[in-house]
């Protein structure tokens, strides 16, 4: 049977998401298509497959993403769904772990991806919303709302980057220590 | 930086190509190789592949147009970097196995 779930995400919190997606596949719930904060799941024998998603550099319609994801459908991936540049995989657990990526340089090299895209849309935000605060202090009469939006976004958006730096760090931490 | 460490996940490819193979081939490989203990995975070998590719110590067979199954080999310049590594891992056990007086 086919079930949709909504359920909202900050796009920070991605480990967060497919911590949740896995929960629900051990549950016997499997991931089967996405979009904006929307999530739909059909029947599996619980454990039956194991979820990740990853955040790509192009559009899932570039030919470099579509190659990317036809090697990982080579591996024995499955590919669900993509929303924006987010692209969610599954995997049967019979087939062995399921990880994009297995060692420290690759995932801060993709941690630093992640941070350098999120920060681009958070530092355009900031922008217009600071560009309507100064309208409306400089214009009183023309007070524009979504600017405020943006604002409230650009600074939740730069919390959020703020997190996923001090996560980048510990790893390059551990970096040193391990490969 | 030639004498810099190679990572485990280029090592083992680097010497899983010395026979032709196509990426998941390189996984089987390596886990093989390593007795379960090296997982690649999919995203982590992806990226290396093309990195390799740039620097020419592996190279794309071509003959197959099917992006799936394309097979790359190891270059003269990718056996060189393994022989240089490999030189740097014996200095690594002999020190460990003196020091350590490992029998």
């Amino acid at each position: 049977m086919r079930q949709t779930i909504r359920k909202l995400f900050w796009v920070w919190d991605f480990d967060k998401e497919e911590k949740w997606l896995n929960e629900m596949a051990a549950k016997g719930l499997s991931l089967v298509a996405v979009g904006f904060c929307k999530y739909e799941f059909e029947d599996c024998k619980p454990g039956e497959y194991r979820i990740c998603l990853q955040l790509l550099d192009k559009m899932p319609g570039h030919p470099e993403s579509r190659k990317y994801i036809e090697f990982l459908e080579t591996t024995g991936a499955e590919h669900v769904g993509s929303f924006t540049r987010w692209v969610y995989f599954r995997k049967k657990a019979s087939e062995g772990e399921f990880e994009l990526f297995s060692d420290n340089a690759s995932r801060i090299k993709y941690l630093g991806s992640v941070i350098s895209l999120i920060a681009f849309v958070t530092i355009m935000n900031l922008f217009v919303g600071l560009y309507n605060l100064f309208l409306a202090v400089t214009y009183s009469s023309s007070v524009n709302y979504l600017g405020f939006l943006n604002l409230a976004l650009g600074i939740f958006g730069a919390l959020g980057v703020l997190r996923l730096f001090k996560k980048r760090k510990r790893m390059k931490e551990e970096g040193q220590l391990f490969e | 930086m030639s004498s810099a460490a190679l990572t485990e996940a280029v090592y083992y490819i680097l010497l899983s190509l010395i026979e032709p193979m196509h990426g998941y081939g390189i996984m089987q490989n390596v886990e093989q190789l390593s007795n379960g203990r090296v997982k690649l995975a999919a995203g982590t070998l992806y990226g290396a592949i093309n990195t390799l590719l740039e620097k020419g110590w592996i190279t794309a067979l071509s003959g197959e147009k099917d992006s799936r199954k394309k097979e790359y080999q190891i270059t003269e310049e990718g056996k060189r970097i393994l022989q240089t590594e490999l030189l740097r891992l014996r200095e690594l056990i002999e020190n460990g196995n003196r020091i350590l007086e490992v029998k």
